[in-house]
C-alpha cells in the first residue's frame, strides 16, 4: 500500500505519482543487483534528472521546479524507500545546489544553477577531512589567492559522488580565523589537480561512490567564490540543516521500506498454525514500527513547513533528523527480526535496509551532534 | 509533418479485468485505467520524429473512449505531444473493431494528417486490426508491426517484424504505421512536461461532432458480438518431469507437445 500522503498542491500529488513510478520501474527493480555488486548506476540519476527530480526545490527562471521543501522532501522519502543510494543522491545533489543558488551572486546563479539543475548534472558537497568530522570549523584544506583566483591544496573526506561527481562544493580555509575563516568555493570536476580516493569500502549504501577529495595546487578563478569571503561556514551550516531534513526523509522512506516488508512477510508466514502477525508479540512490533514511522514523517514535514513559511527551523531540523534516523535503525532491526533467519540473508532485502539505517545515524551530523544542536538551542533562547 | 498519434486507454493489466454482465463490455470500473502499453511506444516514436523533423511536425493525441480517458491523454501530453482530440459521446459505448475504425477514420478525417502512428494492438481486446481497418478506411498506405520507421520528405521506410526476421517496407505519405515494442524506449513525463499538460489543448469531439452515424457505432452499430463469457479457469497443478538420465528427452516431448519447440 502506498504511504497516504497530504499534499498542498495537486501538482505535489503529480510528482509524487512521477517519482513512485519512475521509483517502482526504474529504481527498486535494480537496488538489490547494484548494492550487491558495488556498482553505480550513474543513468538511474540520469533518469530522475530528466524527470526534473535534481533541481526540485529550486528557482524555475534557473530550472528548478519551485517546489516547497514539503513536497521535495517527501519525493526523497519515496526514492529512498525504493532504493536509499538514490533518494540520498538526490539529497546530497541538491544540497550541493544550496550554496549558489542561496548566497551565489547574480551572475553566479545565471552562469552556474541552469546546469546544476537542469538533471545533466550530479553534485558533491565537501566539508569533512579525515581529521575534522563534528567539528567541521577545525578543516585545514586551504586555498590562497593567488594572481586573481584561489589555489587550493588539501583533503576532503567522505565525499558522496566523490569520484562520480560533475561539480564540488567545497568549504575551505582562506584565513587562520576559525569558523570565520572559511570560504566555500564551486570547483567543476575535470579541474587540474583534483584528484580522487579509491571508494570506501562501506557496510550499506555501497553502490554510491564515498571518497577522498584530494586537492594538489587545484586553480579556480575568483568567480569561484560563492557568498563573501570567510562566509562558508555560515553557509555550510545553513546547507546543513536542510540537508538534515534530507536525511531524515531518507530515514523515512528505508524505515518505510522495511516496515512494508516486515507486515507482508508477518501475514504470510504461519508457524504452530497461524499467522506470525497475529501473535501478540509480533503484532505489538508491528504496532511500534508503523507509530514510529508516522512519528517521524510528522516531525520531519513539520520542520519543513516550518522552513517554507521562511521561519527558523534549525533545531526543529536537528530533532527531526536525530528522531527519523534513530527510528529507522530501530525499524529495520526489528524487521529484521520478524522475518527471521530469512532476515539476516540477501535472498530478501530486510538485511540490506538494517546496514543503511546505520548510515543515517552519522552523516549530516551524528546524532550525538543533533543532540548538541538542540539542547544548546534550548539552553539560548 | 501532421502526426496524429492514436492512444487508448486500457485496464491496467496488473488488476483483475472484468466484463460487465449487463451488456457484456467491459467493466471500467473494475480496474485502474492506464495507456495501452505499446501506445506508449507510438507516442514516443511520433516525439522522436518530431524532434528529427526540427519545429516543423506537430504531434496531436487522439483518442476514443469515456470521459476518464482524459487521464490518457495527458500522459500523451505530459510526454511531449503538442494537443489533442477526444473522441467522447454516449453513443459509442460498446463500440467494436469495425465501427471503432469507422470513428475513428471520421475524426482522423476531420484532424488532418500525414502521418498516423499507433501501437499494434492493445492489452484489452488484443484485435490488433486497427492499423489496417484505418489505413483502408483512409484510403492510404499501411505500415503494421514497425520496428524501425523513417521518414525522408514525402516517402516513409519501415522494417516489419516477421517470423523469420523483418521486412522493408516503403510508401508514400499519408499513411498508417503500428508499432512494436521493439522500437524505442519511451521516454518518463517530466514534472514539467505533466505541469504544461495541463495547458494544452483538448478538444473534445462528439459523435455529431466528428460526422459520425450514430447508428454505425456503439453495441448497436457493432458487426460482432459478445455471445457469451466465462471467467478464465484457475490455474491447473504443473507438471513434474523426473529424469532418469531422460529428463532432457521428457522435457523436450512436452515442450513439443505444447508447440513451445
Amino acid at each position: 500500500m502506498p504511504v497516504e500522503r497530504v499534499l498542498p498542491s495537486s501538482e505535489g500529488h503529480d510528482l509524487i505519482e512521477l517519482t513512485r513510478e519512475i521509483a517502482a520501474k526504474e529504481v527498486a527493480p535494480r537496488a538489490a543487483v547494484e548494492e550487491s555488486a558495488g556498482r553505480f548506476p550513474r543513468e538511474v540519476l540520469r533518469t530522475l534528472g530528466a524527470s526534473g527530480l535534481l533541481g526540485l526545490p529550486y528557482p524555475e527562471e534557473y530550472g528548478g521546479a519551485a517546489q516547497p521543501q514539503e513536497v521535495y522532501l517527501q519525493v526523497v522519502e519515496e526514492l529512498a524507500a525504493a532504493w536509499l543510494a538514490m533518494g540520498l543522491g538526490v539529497s546530497v545533489h541538491t544540497l550541493s545546489c544550496f550554496p549558489v543558488a542561496f548566497y551565489g551572486d547574480a551572475g553566479q546563479r545565471e552562469r552556474l544553477l541552469p546546469g546544476m539543475l537542469g538533471g545533466d548534472l550530479l553534485g558533491a558537497y565537501c566539508l569533512s577531512e579525515p581529521q575534522s568530522g563534528s567539528d567541521a570549523a577545525a578543516l585545514t584544506t586551504r586555498a590562497v589567492r593567488d594572481s586573481g583566483g584561489f589555489v587550493v591544496n588539501g583533503v576532503k573526506a567522505w565525499t558522496t559522488h566523490g569520484g562520480v561527481a560533475d561539480f564540488y562544493t567545497v568549504m575551505t580555509r582562506t584565513s587562520d580565523d576559525g569558523a570565520r575563516g572559511i570560504s566555500c568555493l564551486h570547483v567543476p570536476a575535470g579541474t587540474g589537480g583534483l584528484s580522487f580516493g579509491a571508494p570506501e569500502r562501506k557496510m550499506g549504501m555501497r553502490s554510491s561512490p564515498t571518497a577522498q577529495v584530494r586537492f594538489d595546487d587545484v586553480r579556480v578563478p575568483a568567480d569561484a567564490l560563492v557568498g563573501a569571503e570567510g562566509e562558508g561556514f555560515k553557509i555550510a551550516m545553513a546547507a546543513l540543516d536542510g540537508g538534515r531534513l534530507g536525511i531524515a526523509a531518507c530515514a523515512v522512506g528505508v524505515a518505510q521500506a522495511a516496515y512494508d516488508a516486515a507486515l507482508a512477510y508477518a501475514k504470510e508466514r504461519r508457524q504452530f498454525g497461524s499467522r506470525i502477525a497475529d501473535f501478540q508479540g509480533v503484532g505489538f512490533m508491528l504496532a511500534d514500527m508503523a507509530t514510529t514511522i508516522a512519528a517521524a514523517r510528522a516531525l520531519y514535514l513539520d520542520a519543513a513547513r516550518l522552513r517554507d513559511a521562511g521561519r527558523p527551523y534549525g533545531t526543529r531540523a536537528a530533532m527531526a533528523k536525530l528522531f527519523a534516523t534513530d527510528a529507522c535503525m530501530r525499524v529495520t532491526t526489528d524487521a529484521v527480526q520478524i522475518f527471521g533467519g530469512y532476515g539476516y540473508v540477501e535472498d530478501f532485502p530486510v538485511e540490506r535496509y538494517m546496514r543503511e539505517a546505520k548510515v543515517l545515524q552519522i552523516v549530516e551530523g551524528t546524532n550525538q551532534i543533533q543532540r548538541l544542536v538542540i539542547s544548546r538551542a534550548l539552553a539560548r533562547d | 509533418m501532421n502526426i496524429v498519434v492514436c492512444v487508448k486507454q486500457v485496464p491496467d493489466t496488473a488488476t483483475e479485468r472484468k466484463l460487465r454482465s449487463d451488456d457484456k463490455t467491459l467493466d471500467r470500473d473494475a480496474a485502474d485505467g492506464v495507456i495501452n502499453e505499446l501506445d506508449e511506444y507510438a507516442v514516443e516514436e511520433a516525439l522522436k520524429l518530431k524532434e528529427a523533423h526540427g519545429g516543423e511536425a506537430a504531434v496531436t493525441v487522439l483518442t476514443m473512449g469515456p470521459a476518464k480517458a482524459t487521464e490518457t491523454i495527458r500522459k500523451a501530453l505530459a510526454m511531449g505531444a503538442d494537443k489533442a482530440v477526444h473522441l467522447t459521446d454516449d453513443a459509442l459505448h460498446g463500440s467494436d473493431a469495425l465501427s471503432t475504425s469507422y470513428a475513428m477514420a471520421q475524426a482522423l478525417g476531420r484532424i488532418g494528417f500525414d502521418l498516423v502512428v499507433l501501437g499494434s494492438e492493445s492489452t484489452d481486446a488484443r484485435t490488433g486490426v486497427l492499423a489496417a481497418m484505418l489505413a483502408e478506411r483512409l484510403g492510404v498506405a499501411q505500415l503494421t508491426q514497425a520496428k524501425k520507421v523513417e521518414v525522408s520528405g514525402t516517402s516513409i521506410a519501415v522494417e516489419r517484424v516477421t517470423e523469420y526476421g523483418y521486412d522493408k517496407v516503403e510508401a508514400t505519405l499519408p499513411a498508417v504505421v503500428s508499432v512494436v515494442e521493439k522500437i524505442n524506449e519511451p521516454r518518463y513525463p517530466s514534472f514539467k512536461g505533466i505541469m504544461a499538460a495541463k495547458k494544452k489543448p483538448v478538444e473534445t469531439l462528439s459523435v455529431a461532432d466528428a460526422g459520425i452515424a450514430a447508428d454505425q457505432v456503439g453495441l448497436a452499430g457493432a458487426w460482432s458480438e459478445v455471445a457469451e463469457f466465462a471467467a478464465a479457469p484457475p490455474r491447473g497443478a504443473g507438471t513434474i518431469v523426473k529424469g532418469d538420465g531422460d529428463g532432457g528427452t521428457k522435457t523436450a516431448d512436452f515442450l513439443v507437445t505444447k508447440k513451445f519447440i
